[in-house]
């Protein structure tokens, strides 16, 4: 391995943050204080494999509603976080106008993106034109489940980035559900990996439970980009391991000893038992970093909590560009 | 001033903005060696390269999602759908993406981008290469859509549309391509998006139209003319946002009030103008407010006579003109 033990160790930190941060989510959900929650949990490998591949700020993102732990690594607060998950004014993607996980960081060159999926592949290309034109040394990461690959809209923007030979990498996380159906349902091909022959870009699969693994073929796919050898495809095999959102019972379409049984390979035990192995991690710091991290994320819950909602009114704007200071007057 | 026709002025608008500011470029489909099929961008090509004039797949979704991103990252895309039909494969870019970035990002994000497409009947494109789509994007808060009629406009809006933070919707009417000729000033000047324009003043009764339709109206105008019937006609440009104060101040100085327009008539743009005066300018009226539009049949027919059928024309406009002028 050739990252450095501390970055290893920040790596881990950035998936172990997004789990709890997510699973204090759904505890949230469950108390009645936030109304609706899309989780990451199963992706925190593919994820922090992928955002520690770009040079965080500086290369843009593209990213879909489960891309918390790339939010996190890109430098969203978890107060932030929790403030989109209960609609306050603090909330940076949207100012509680979007529903929760549809992110948006300006500061860190995070787009905002809209809940059909695969809407934000084009503009993942787009923006990959546009460093392209400016002649700059720029990438985009840019990102969706397996089943948004079905989308029209993913076909087009893996389609033009290819023939305009712009500087993306597309990571579809496929975590083997797109609600309740499976890739079967989704794909004739066996991966979607395979779709990238079709399209003439290098297409990879690699295991999307380990983050080192992801790391390496986000880094290639990335080097190649920023040396102006255009776009790469990269399937990153999870399994989603929570139901599809809180509004979802995966009773109804899978069995308990399925999700048993994925829950071995869970990225983040696969992470803990790589850095043990290579005797970066023990078992006493990981207790200390685990309860760093749960201290952080309740005192995020307690920001929140005391931040202020929007006024109703903030609700007229901004509706167009010239209303942008209108807005900003209205916060004030 | 010089005389030219529409599609000039609206390459010579592109041209300028081209050199101005290097981060305008133009995407669509066969806009670089073959200048455009109706030659919009004739000669943009050789003269920007194709960094500047870029030959897209044949997609549509993908040149709107592509400008998207690109305007994004800081850039001034013009992106050409060959023909408005063509559009709605790109309508989900359009209205949910680019309309909503700015609200939705609560102004983190803003779509600087101009669609520019050809609309409009008459020229024997049948149902697919014919149709006015204007009031599919007239509805959504986020876009601005505009309509020139004439040569000085065109190029005016198409400056502005380029230089607005917000995407715009440019419709050109291609049936007056090269039929529609007028002056454009010499040297440097734009034309706001916003306020529509009374382009014929009258007092007997107030039309209101648009791209080909407010050419006809301003012919059928003379023809009325002669018979003592003095129309005002008004020039939308702008169909959104609404210029109220313009269409109001109309209907109070005339008291009657036809919108024309080529686009079917249930649920187009026709209905919001009249809304707009049944809800402000209620106590102005002499007369019920009237709409001549084409038929609600799903396209533009492309055998002749089903097209003449379909098609307002001079004729059909003062023969409207002159029946809610003698109510």
């Amino acid at each position: 391995m050739d990252l450095a033990q501390d970055v290893q160790l920040e790596m881990f930190r950035a998936m172990l943050l997004s789990r709890r941060l997510d699973e204090r989510a759904w505890v949230l959900h469950r108390q009645g204080k936030i109304a609706f929650h899309i989780s990451g949990i199963g992706h925190e490998a593919a994820q922090v494999g992928a955002v520690f591949a770009i040079r965080r700020g500086y290369d843009w993102v593209s990213p879909y509603y489960r891309d918390l732990a790339i939010l996190l690594a890109v430098g969203m607060t978890p107060a932030e976080f929790v403030m989109g998950m209960m609609g306050k004014r603090g909330d940076p993607t949207s100012g509680g106008r979007q529903m929760p996980s549809h992110w948006s960081l300006k500061r860190a060159n995070v787009i905002s993106h809209s809940a059909p999926v695969a809407t934000q592949s084009p503009h993942a290309t787009g923006i990959g034109l546009a460093i392209k034109l400016r002649g700059d040394d720029r990438v985009v990461l840019t990102t969706v489940g397996e089943g948004a690959t079905s989308q029209g809209e993913w076909y087009e923007a893996v389609n033009f980035a290819a023939v305009l030979q712009v500087p993306v990498v597309f990571v579809v996380q496929n975590n083997m559900y797109a609600i309740s159906e499976t890739p079967d349902m989704q794909m004739a091909i066996k991966s979607v990996a395979e779709k990238a022959c079709g399209l003439g870009v290098p297409g990879i699969s690699v295991d999307g439970t380990d983050v080192f693994a992801v790391y390496r073929a986000c880094q290639e796919a990335v080097d190649r980009a920023r040396q102006g050898g255009g776009p790469s495809l990269i399937e990153a095999r999870t399994y989603r391991m929570t139901p599809h959102s809180s509004d979802d019972d995966d009773r109804t379409y899978r069995s308990r000893e399925e999700v048993e049984e994925h829950k071995k390979s869970d990225p983040v035990l696969v992470a803990k038992r790589q850095l043990e192995e290579r005797a970066i991690l023990t078992e006493k710091a990981y207790a200390e970093m685990d309860a760093q991290i749960k201290a952080e994320v309740e005192e995020a819950v307690r920001q929140a909590e005391q931040a202020p909602y929007p006024e109703a009114e903030e609700a007229l704007h901004p509706v167009y560009a010239e209303e942008i200071r209108l807005a900003e007057a209205s916060h004030a | 001033m010089p005389e030219m026709t529409l599609i000039e002025a609206i390459r010579q608008g592109m041209d300028e903005e081209l050199e101005r500011d290097k981060d305008v470029f133009i995407i669509g489909e066969d806009v670089g060696k073959r200048g455009g099929v109706f030659r919009a961008t004739m000669g943009l090509f050789e003269k920007y390269g194709p960094q500047r004039v870029i030959d897209s797949p044949l997609a549509e979704l993908g040149i709107v999602g592509t400008g998207i991103g690109a305007a994004l990252y800081g850039m001034r895309p013009i992106c050409e759908i060959q023909f408005a039909d063509f559009i709605y494969p790109a309508f989900n870019q359009i209205v949910n993406e680019a309309a909503k970035m700015c609200y939705r990002s609560n102004g983190d994000w803003t779509v600087p981008m101009t669609i520019r497409a050809p609309y409009g009947g008459g020229i024997g494109g049948g149902l697919y290469h014919s149709q006015s789509v204007e009031a599919s994007f007239t509805h959504i808060p986020g876009l601005k859509v505009v309509v020139p009629s004439n040569p000085r406009d065109a190029k005016g809006l198409l400056k502005s549309a380029v230089r607005d933070p917000n995407p715009v919707l440019y419709f050109e009417p291609k049936k007056g391509y090269r039929l529609i000729k007028g002056e454009v000033p010499e040297g440097e000047y734009t034309v706001p998006i916003g306020p529509a324009q009374v382009s014929r003043p009258g007092k007997d009764l107030s039309v209101f139209a648009y791209g080909m339709m407010h050419y006809y109206t301003l012919q059928a105008a003379e023809k009325v003319a002669a018979e003592g019937i003095d129309a005002e006609v008004v020039d939308l440009r702008t169909l959104y946002p609404v210029d109220r104060e313009t269409i109001l101040a109309s209907v109070r100085k005339t008291g009657k009030a036809l919108i024309v327009h080529e686009d079917n008539l249930t649920g187009g743009y026709g209905a919001e103008v009249a809304a707009t005066i049944a809800e402000w300018g209620f106590q102005d009226l002499d007369a019920p407010v009237r709409r001549l539009a084409a038929p609600d049949v799903p396209g533009v027919p492309f055998s002749h006579p089903m097209q003449d059928w379909f098609m307002p024309n001079p004729d059909k406009i003062a023969a409207a003109i002159r029946d809610l002028a003698s109510f």
